[in-house]
């Protein structure tokens, strides 16, 4: 028997007990696994009201794509949603993370949570994983300030800006961005140009796809528009669908009923004390 | 020799979502990549009655990681006085996944259980716990190409266990004939609300 530590389950944080292995396996022609990107085009802008966050919902495992209709655009707080592209683990845990601490912040101070304060708190995530943590996000919010829209890099670095793109399909996005934006949209003109953004990536960027969710962000609420368009349908399905006239062999069946019938005996004799 | 660590041992994992049902399905084969050493390989485990894991990829890390769960999921029996959510189960699986970002488990994990009010539930990962929850099939494996493919044609809402128990088996049959590391049969576990029907399919054997 090892010398090891008898193993509790941890406080938190990484844990790099598997790291030797996987480089003494790498050092001996291994390569490692490729992990779930979501490719993507994730856009944001500021409007009159407040800002409107966009995003595709293709997540793709190298060249195939897992998943046709995902969620990218993250809940943060109450006012604040955070797009993510990138590895779909990393986004997907350090948005779960920083939403769980802005909670307790909020707890803790009895306040509405401020974007500066998502914003800080990813990017010193971010940095201290000096861009190992492969998550590139687009966080906008409404708060007591205003309305704030930021892009954070994996390494940790930010931007604070009217209008942005982040993602594979971020240069479609803002070519069509680029064009048309001026201050001062209305909701609508707003959620249109975001809309053709986003399509703009779906259809010529090759990591990015199926629908187009919008997210509005006011200072009234939140309206999170989920499948807001789908520009790619399936249409080439049969209605009479698959039929097996032939059935599959079976070798052995197996049969566990799961709720046993248990018969209750109605004014039975009482038990004896 | 360079190889893929998901192509050492070869497997092939499908789950499909029915009416109230969910049936979940595997390869039977373990290989030494191209060397076939057992033809009756278990893949899928019963966590509790109505939630069950697949785990393709490594087999050694998915034995590693099968156990862990277990051990989690009692520890949680024994503080709750209750069996896990398949939601719930499938955080726990994201987070122990995740825990390892640097140095993963070389598994792809499929869970599928019933859920409140008999709902059923089908979820996949990535080996770091990035979660894919599905309305209607998941897959994994080396044969995953092909099940991806099987299965967006086969699939239809709403079916009967019996009808789905046949599109399962065609569509994972069909999908590990045109994969060199997976196949050897199939194991097919048809759950819903009263039972468990567990049945064992004759495939090619090469």
């Amino acid at each position: 028997m090892s010398n090891s530590v008898i193993e509790v389950p941890p406080k938190g944080g990484f844990s790099f007990d598997l790291c030797k292995r996987n480089e003494m396996l790498a050092k001996k022609g291994v390569n490692p696994p490729s992990f779930r990107k979501t490719g993507t085009t994730i856009v944001g802008l500021v409007f009159q009201d407040g800002v409107i966050l966009g995003a595709d919902t293709r997540a793709t495992e190298g060249p195939i794509v897992c998943d046709k209709n995902c969620e990218k655009i993250h809940y943060m707080a109450p006012n604040i949603y955070c797009c993510g592209a990138g590895t779909a683990a990393d986004t997907e845990a350090v948005t779960d993370m920083v939403s769980s601490q802005l909670q307790l912040h909020r707890y803790h101070t009895g306040r509405e949570s401020r974007v500066v304060t998502a914003l800080t708190l990813l990017k010193r995530h971010l940095f201290n994983y000096q861009g190992y943590v492969s998550a590139a996000l687009v966080l906008g919010g409404v708060d007591v300030t205003g309305p704030h829209l930021h892009t954070i890099y994996p390494h940790g670095s930010t931007d604070t800006l009217p209008f942005a793109t982040m993602g594979s399909g971020s240069l479609a996005a803002m070519a069509v961005f680029e064009s048309k934006y001026k201050e001062g949209l209305t909701r609508n003109e707003g959620i249109e140009l975001v809309t053709e953004a986003i399509c703009s990536g779906i259809f010529n960027d090759l990591g990015s796809g199926s629908n187009v969710d919008v997210c509005v962000i006011t200072k009234g609420g939140k309206e999170y528009l989920r499948n807001h368009l789908q520009p790619n349908p399936r249409t080439y399905t049969n209605s009479k669908g698959y039929s097996f006239p032939k059935k599959t062999e079976v070798l052995l069946t197996k049969i566990i009923p799961l709720k046993e019938k248990v018969e209750i005996i109605e004014g039975g004799d009482a038990m004896e004390e | 020799m360079l190889i893929q660590i998901f192509e050492y041992n070869g497997s092939a994992l499908v789950a499909m979502v029915g009416k109230n049902c969910f049936a979940i399905a595997s390869d039977r084969r373990l290989g030494v990549q191209l060397q076939t050493i057992a033809t009756d390989f278990q893949r899928i485990s019963k966590i509790h009655d109505r939630l069950f894991l697949g785990l393709s990829g490594l087999a050694t890390d998915a034995q590693t990681l099968y156990q862990r769960l277990v051990f989690r999921h009692k520890l949680y029996q024994l503080r709750e006085e209750r069996d896990m959510k398949p939601e719930t189960f499938a955080n726990l699986v994201s987070a122990i996944l995740y825990e390892k970002r640097f140095g993963p488990y070389f598994c792809q994990p499929v869970i599928a259980g019933l859920g409140d009010d008999d709902k059923p539930f089908i979820c996949t990962m990535d080996s770091i716990g990035a979660k894919e929850l599905a309305k209607d099939f998941v897959v994994a494996g080396t044969a995953s190409e092909s099940l991806y493919g099987a299965c967006e044609s086969m699939f239809k809402e709403d079916m009967e266990p019996e009808e789905l128990f046949e599109t399962v088996s065609q569509a994972l049959l069909s999908s590990v004939d045109r994969d060199c590391l997976s196949g050897w049969g199939g194991h097919v576990y048809v759950v819903t609300p009263t039972e468990v029907k567990e049945r064992l399919l004759k495939g090619r054997m090469d």
